[in-house]
């Protein structure tokens, strides 16, 4: 079974970045640091993550800010400056009390902002299609998910008339406080700074609270896409926004390719701006009672941010390897647009972002029918598919309904990060199943 | 600094205000890594830029961290996992057999071989099937069902997840939760977190900490007026008390769940600490068994374990797990939902408890070496505890009680009046008082009783015995030595 359903590379076959893995694995057993099977950058390198620990262990457990200083300057450094707007973004990212370590992804802390005992309940403008654990994250935090469409003829863009519309909806309803945005999306989008800058107008107009989800932030493949982070947008765009709208961004190592797609360390970060100080006293109560993430999480993150240079001796092969995972990605895209695209009843906007393909199903009224009245319990015409297609042609994906899709629209979602080998067997296997399920349900 | 506050114009509302932001979170307190500890890093700041200070370092007894305090970690978990991370490695010579095994056998349960990849929510399978024949050795024999293990991140995780699950209702319907008094907060901070209520029954500070089911009965029906007792927590080893629990008391409380319809949360986390003579572990598992059908087939339970304490120490890598006995077969269903939501444990966290559960064994190359370094983390841990407890009770105004367990210890000081009033002149709790005041004069840090709970009128700190042995005399004479300053100044 080719199991593309999660956005997992390793599980997939992608191979880790050796560099990384010698790292942590030097940090796990230090007698490795005088081992000459190791090039002397990794050893030197954990020599120094292993000197911000106290007692030079991994195994102890650190408040939040161990790593901090250090990511402040990566993340500086990786902002391009521009003039007057310098002294800004640095004033906004040299804050170290604003970065703090999340092994979960950004739902688990919004609790601060989630007032479970709100009436009428506090709202999130969530988009359609989402990250499947999102509508459950919120529900569980006890507030309402606000839908708002992605245009899928536009690229699944975001357009600014949507969010109006959704956040109309909301009225009577609920209290939306935040607005989320998967920048590049999962499964779909990737949005230009423009939007970036429409969307903070919007978000300081409405007073929404901006939740910035950034992890695919190195998965960008469209020739003029470029990754901007909604940070750089909002101090690029100055006074009034810069300095008053609330922003929470959001970055992990499971998704980041110059990182190592750890998803099974569990180590992300989260940056915030504009926060009330009275409010981030609490947010540091609430970081340290959930004792810290992973130390090699942290380590994790922070060779992503600091990789070996031109120079160092694992710099070569470090280039290569990410440079092996990005022309597969690259690859895969196309081929997936191509492929998709050849197939009667199928369509796939081209995947500009983020590690997954959410391709259309077009079927016709007869054909919804016919899947309905087959399938063995009812279910709709996406999951129906997906189950024949894992059944019959042995490929694991997702039916579009589990992210969100407009109402009649059906669709699937797989992830494109696998070796080319297999991303072929892949589509191969697609191909034939779909051409015998439209001849099937016509 | 916002352009308009500079330029002197008004702040346009934020969003995410105190009165705005979800009111729970305000009641949230962890003090553990509370004010103190804040205070603490502080000094350590000001030590590195240089100013001079009445000490030359500042000492963390405050939190349960090993591996900070310089104890060492246990070479075989270290090498498996380095295996694991580096597969490479697996070539290499230097690596004993018996740790390639263990690494070869993780990798192939993770997905692509990779500790790397995400695994099922619940946990790697093999290594929760490992889990259960850890128990089943444990507890004499006593089945578990691997079903029934859900690997989390750190013990931590999986209590709070329980609570989840446990906490309901309105108002006078709404779950109130049993807890210890003192206890180790972050339950208090999870209760506050989940609005839920809680419960406070008082351990016996003059009975070596033990639990008294009068006590438990006086809690649980002076609760009942105002909230629904659901749950019923115990810390075995206790922290930040240390006491190990009897057997007999274990029954005792086992009955009362029982009796008054109470989910029981068991957490062993220390289960390996144990040092005072004529105490032992007896997990809530096997004494549950050991009664019989009538109580092992119907009491609710969860016991929680991890490997941040005992002789491992390694909190870093948020390894932990529990294990749920009787639960509903709809709600477990629900317990995998909710788990699934934050997708995995960590892997080299699971990997790592598979090697506690799954040690070297008398026949393997690494025996000797484990045995060695596991006996010398213990008997230091015991004899730290035996000195601890010995030189306080030398200070006048300190009395403590035996450190049977775990790894703190929580004397009990006796404030002058004067230091109570001069506290509440500085809207200071009178023991954090005391305790920022050590840590000014002294560098050391401690938590205070506060923080823990304690009767109205008393006071306490806890301090860890995790500092080697040599800084640990050095630790408990200035404590000595600040304890008849500060009584001689507010006398």
């Amino acid at each position: 079974v080719i199991d593309v359903f999660q956005g997992d590379l390793h599980k997939a076959g992608m191979k880790p970045l050796t560099f990384v893995r010698q790292v942590l694995a030097a940090c796990v057993y230090p007698p490795l640091i005088n081992s000459s099977n190791l090039p002397l950058d990794a050893r030197q390198r954990t020599q120094e993550e292993l000197g911000r620990c106290v007692g030079g262990s991994v195994g102890e457990g650190n408040v939040c800010g161990l790593m901090t200083w250090k990511k402040m300057k990566m993340l500086v450094v990786q902002d391009p400056q521009g003039g007057a707007e310098k002294t800004h973004r640095t004033q906004l990212s040299l804050l170290c009390d604003n970065y703090y370590f999340c092994g979960f992804g950004p739902w688990l802390r919004t609790q601060a902002l989630l007032n479970r005992e709100a009436s009428p309940r506090t709202g999130v403008l969530i988009p359609v299609p989402c990250h499947n654990k999102t509508v459950l994250s919120i529900m569980q935090l006890g507030a309402v998910a606000v839908p708002y469409y992605l245009s899928e003829e536009q690229g699944w863009a975001l357009q600014v008339e949507e969010l109006q519309r959704a956040l109309e909806s909301a009225k009577g309803v609920c209290n939306p406080v935040a607005l989320y945005i998967i920048n590049p999306g999962n499964p779909a989008g990737i949005y230009s700074s423009q939007c970036g800058d429409q969307v903070i107008r919007f978000a300081w107009e409405k007073r929404l609270f901006l939740l910035v989800d950034e992890v695919y932030q190195d998965c960008v493949y469209g020739e003029n896409c470029e990754f901007v982070s909604y940070k750089r947008t909002l101090s690029e765009m100055g006074p009034p926004f810069s300095g008053t709208v609330e922003l929470a961004s959001f970055h992990s190592v499971s998704k980041s390719f110059s990182g190592e797609y750890v998803c099974g360390l569990r180590a992300g970060y989260v940056e915030l701006v504009n926060l009330d100080p009275a409010v981030m006293k609490y947010i540091h109560t609430l970081f340290s009672k959930d004792s810290c993430e992973t130390v090699l999480g942290q380590i994790a993150l922070d060779l992503m941010m600091d990789p070996p240079k031109p120079g160092d001796p694992s710099y070569l092969l470090y280039k290569q390897e990410i440079e092996q995972i990005r022309t597969v990605l690259v690859h895969n895209v196309k081929r997936v647009h191509e492929v998709v695209n050849s197939l009667p009843g199928f369509s796939c906007s081209p995947i500009e972002g983020g590690l997954f393909a959410f391709p259309r199903l077009h079927l016709t009224p007869k054909a919804i029918q016919k899947a309905k009245v087959t399938a063995e319990m009812q279910e709709d015409p996406d999951t129906f598919y997906c189950t024949r297609l894992l059944e019959e042609g042995g490929v694991f994906t997702g039916p579009g309904w589990e992210y969100g899709q407009k109402e009649g629209t059906y669709h699937i979602r797989f992830c494109i990060a696998v070796p080319q080998d297999v991303m072929e067997e892949l589509l191969r296997r697609l191909s034939s199943f779909h051409m015998t399920f439209m001849k099937d349900f016509s | 600094m916002s352009q308009q506050a500079v330029n002197g114009v008004s702040h346009r509302g934020r969003v995410l205000t105190l009165d705005s932001m979800n009111p729970n979170v305000k009641r949230v307190e962890y003090a553990v890594r509370g004010p103190i500890v804040q205070r603490a890093v502080q000094l350590e700041k000001e030590l590195k830029e240089g100013v001079k200070k009445p000490f030359t370092e500042v000492i963390k007894a405050n939190i349960g961290d090993a591996h900070a305090m310089g104890q060492k970690p246990i070479t075989f978990f270290r090498q498996v996992l380095a295996l694991c991370s580096y597969p490479a490695l697996l070539e290499d010579s230097k690596f004993p057999e018996d740790a390639k095994q263990r690494a070869r056998r993780i990798l192939e349960a993770c997905g692509g071989h990779s500790i790397g990849a995400y695994s099922a929510s619940q946990g790697i399978e093999c290594i929760r099937q490992d889990v259960a024949h850890y128990i089943e050795k444990r507890d004499g024999g006593i089945p578990s069902n691997p079903d029934n293990i859900y690997l989390s991140t750190g013990a931590s995780d999986a209590i709070v997840t329980i609570l989840k699950l446990l906490v309901c209702g309105e108002g006078r319907d709404r779950t109130g939760v049993m807890i210890s008094i003192p206890q180790y907060p972050l339950y208090s901070a999870a209760l506050a977190d989940l609005g839920a209520v809680q419960i406070n029954y008082y351990l016996d500070e003059d009975n070596c900490w033990s639990l008294n089911i009068t006590e438990l009965r006086r809690a649980l029906s002076a609760a009942r007026e105002h909230c629904n007792p659901r749950v019923l927590c115990i810390i075995n080893p206790g922290n930040p008390t240390g006491q190990v629990q009897s057997r007999q008391c274990i029954e005792d409380v086992i009955r009362f769940a029982k009796e008054e319809h109470l989910f029981l949360m068991a957490d062993e986390v220390y289960q390996d600490n144990v040092y005072a003579e004529g105490c032992q572990f007896h997990s809530f598992k096997k004494v549950l068994f050991e009664m019989g059908p009538e109580y092992s087939n119907t009491v609710e339970m969860a016991s929680f374990h991890s490997t941040s304490k005992c002789y491992m120490g390694e909190c870093g890598f948020r390894g932990g797990y529990m294990e749920v006995i009787n639960l509903d077969p709809e709600v477990k269903a629900q317990l995998i939902k909710l788990v699934s939501v934050r997708l995995c444990p960590p892997v080299p966290g699971q990997a790592l408890l598979d090697l506690v559960v799954n040690p070297p064994q008398p026949d393997e190359p690494s025996y000797a070496t484990f045995m060695k370094e596991r006996t010398a983390v213990l008997s230091a841990l015991a004899e730290k505890a035996r000195l601890t407890e010995q030189i306080f009770n030398t200070v006048p105004g300190i009395t403590c009680n035996p450190v049977q367990g775990a790894m703190y210890t929580f004397p009990r000081v006796t404030l002058p009046q004067k230091a109570i009033d001069k506290a509440k002149e500085l809207g200071l709790v009178p023991d954090m008082f005391y305790c920022m005041r050590l840590l000014d004069e002294e560098g050391i840090c401690l938590v205070p009783g506060s923080g823990f709970g304690q009767r109205e009128g008393t006071y306490h700190f806890r301090m860890t015995i995790l500092p080697p042995t040599e800084k640990l005399k050095v630790v408990l004479q200035k404590i000595q030595e600040f304890q008849l300053r500060f009584t001689q100044e507010f006398s």
